[in-house]
């Protein structure tokens, strides 16, 4: 099959715009449609003020919105409450219900991708694929860091989806499990809290190294004495997984929908952190069909030293997204 | 990841009569990329100068009405919508005290997905509008 990999964006990347309210979802629209990222992913919870009583007024209004911009809807990230109540979680039931809630709407929303939270259990979204199927949704469990694509947690998904021979059911990988590098903005915020450079050096070597996150914590908390921000920083270890970008291929069948992580993106374009340039390369050998969609997460690392540039970033990640998918066209165009 | 935004400094103001305030009032955002609903909110504790006021002079509206903490506890029909601003309020005999002070907010929030509370804080020094 050849791959057809298509560019978009999530409206969580634009978080510290829409926050502030200096940026509306109709802006965000238009800056992605402006890039050619023209698919369009949403977060209910953050993106709709009416949620969960969306109208069919409101739903026009986002087809509206899209056929305007030329953009199209691509995948809702659902959420599902578990500790709703103080003194109890939600039943099997009541959880099966708020999911098949969240699939109904994404349905009356032409959206045929689910963003499925991680922690949800198996169990349950089995119970879930027969209205998945019915609606034509196709429930991703985020394969998230620490989680990664080999780890048992999301096998037991997978495993799931094979045994009911279902389409409706499988992952959407989160590209923050192929981080080959620590990121430098997450340093560069824990030496402004007081982290010393040579120990914030040594934390960093030990990722370089892929040496298990608790050797180095061990090492900065109790050996080198560190102080809080050391020891913070050391524990972002635990999320930083750098899974086999070549394996991704092996599991192209379970997903459609890709959330492309970052956290910063260089000047020319690259990213510092995030193995784009192995991963993309063997999605386009997998022959995968399905959208990049941008998922910037650097606000929160800068946002007390700079004023954040969720546009930029995203253009740039994206420029990065057109130089590396080439091969992918010039393929198409030759087969 | 949005700690520093969520007092709006410039919005405390006393409330009651104005030559003997029973308490004052200030508007906040959800330190969260998403909305909640309100029985997921377990905490909103303030403090003056780092004392802290006791947790049932706290009020919470995000436009539907005054409620306690504890009646936010089962207050599964409303939302703190995301990037919206709520009121808080607190009854304080002579309200907000004069001059410039440093008021703080944490919010404690349920969220299922992670195995710990979320603590969202925000300190910030402020005067009520005359």
């Amino acid at each position: 099959m050849t791959a057809n990999i298509k560019r978009g964006v999530s409206l969580y990347s634009f978080q510290e715009e829409l926050f502030l309210g200096q940026m509306k979802v109709e802006d965000c629209v238009e800056f992605a449609a402006s890039i050619g990222a023209n698919g369009i992913e949403l977060l209910p919870e953050q993106n709709m003020p009416s949620y969960p009583d969306v109208t069919d007024a409101d739903i026009d209004w986002w087809h509206e919105l899209m056929a305007r911009n030329g953009t199209h809807l691509t995948c809702y990230d659902m959420f599902l409450d578990t500790k709703l109540r103080k003194d109890r979680l939600m039943t099997d039931d009541e959880q099966v219900e708020s999911i098949v809630r969240d699939l109904k709407l994404c349905n009356r929303m032409g959206i045929r991708n689910m963003r499925i939270l991680v922690f949800v259990h198996p169990k349950i979204l089995a119970r879930c694929v027969p209205h998945a199927e019915e609606l034509d949704v196709h429930m991703g469990v985020e394969v998230h860091a620490p989680w990664h694509l080999e780890h048992a947690w999301i096998l037991r998904t997978i495993e799931e989806a094979d045994r009911l021979g279902t389409r409706h059911l499988g992952i959407l990988p989160d590209m923050g499990i192929f981080m080959k590098h620590y990121p430098p903005v997450f340093r560069a915020r824990f030496e402004r809290e007081g982290a010393r450079p040579e120990i914030a050096q040594f934390i960093v070597d030990s990722h370089e190294e892929k040496i298990m996150a608790e050797y180095t914590i061990y090492e900065v908390a109790v050996k080198m004495g560190g102080n809080s921000a050391e020891v913070r920083m050391a524990e972002t270890l635990r999320h930083a997984p750098y899974a086999n970008p070549t394996r991704i291929g092996d599991y192209a069948p379970y997903f459609r929908h890709i959330q492309a992580k970052f956290y910063e993106m260089n000047p020319d374009c690259t990213d510092p952190s995030i193995a784009y340039d192995e991963v993309i390369p063997e999605l386009i050998k997998a022959g995968w069909q399905g959208t990049l969609s941008s998922e910037y997460e650097g606000n929160r690392w800068v946002q007390d030293a700079e004023p954040v540039d969720s546009r930029e970033q995203v253009r740039r990640q994206h420029k990065m997204f057109e130089r590396l998918l080439t091969p992918a066209t010039a393929q198409s165009v030759s087969a | 990841m949005f700690d520093k935004y969520i007092i709006d400094p410039d919005t405390v103001r006393n409330t009651g009569p104005a030559d003997a305030p029973d308490g004052f009032e200030f508007e906040s955002k959800l330190g969260y990329y998403r909305g909640l609903g309100l029985s997921m909110i377990e905490e909103l504790n303030v403090a003056i100068d780092g004392e802290e006021v006791p947790r049932d002079a706290v009020r919470f509206d995000e436009g539907n009405g005054p409620l306690t903490l504890d009646e936010m506890e089962t207050a599964y029909d409303r939302r703190w919508h995301f990037g919206t601003p709520a009121t808080i309020s607190v009854k304080r005999e002579g309200g907000f005290p004069s001059g410039e002070h440093k008021l703080s907010l944490q919010q404690k929030l349920r969220v299922s997905y992670l195995p710990f509370p979320a603590f969202n804080k925000d300190e910030k020094t402020v005067r009520a509008a005359a």
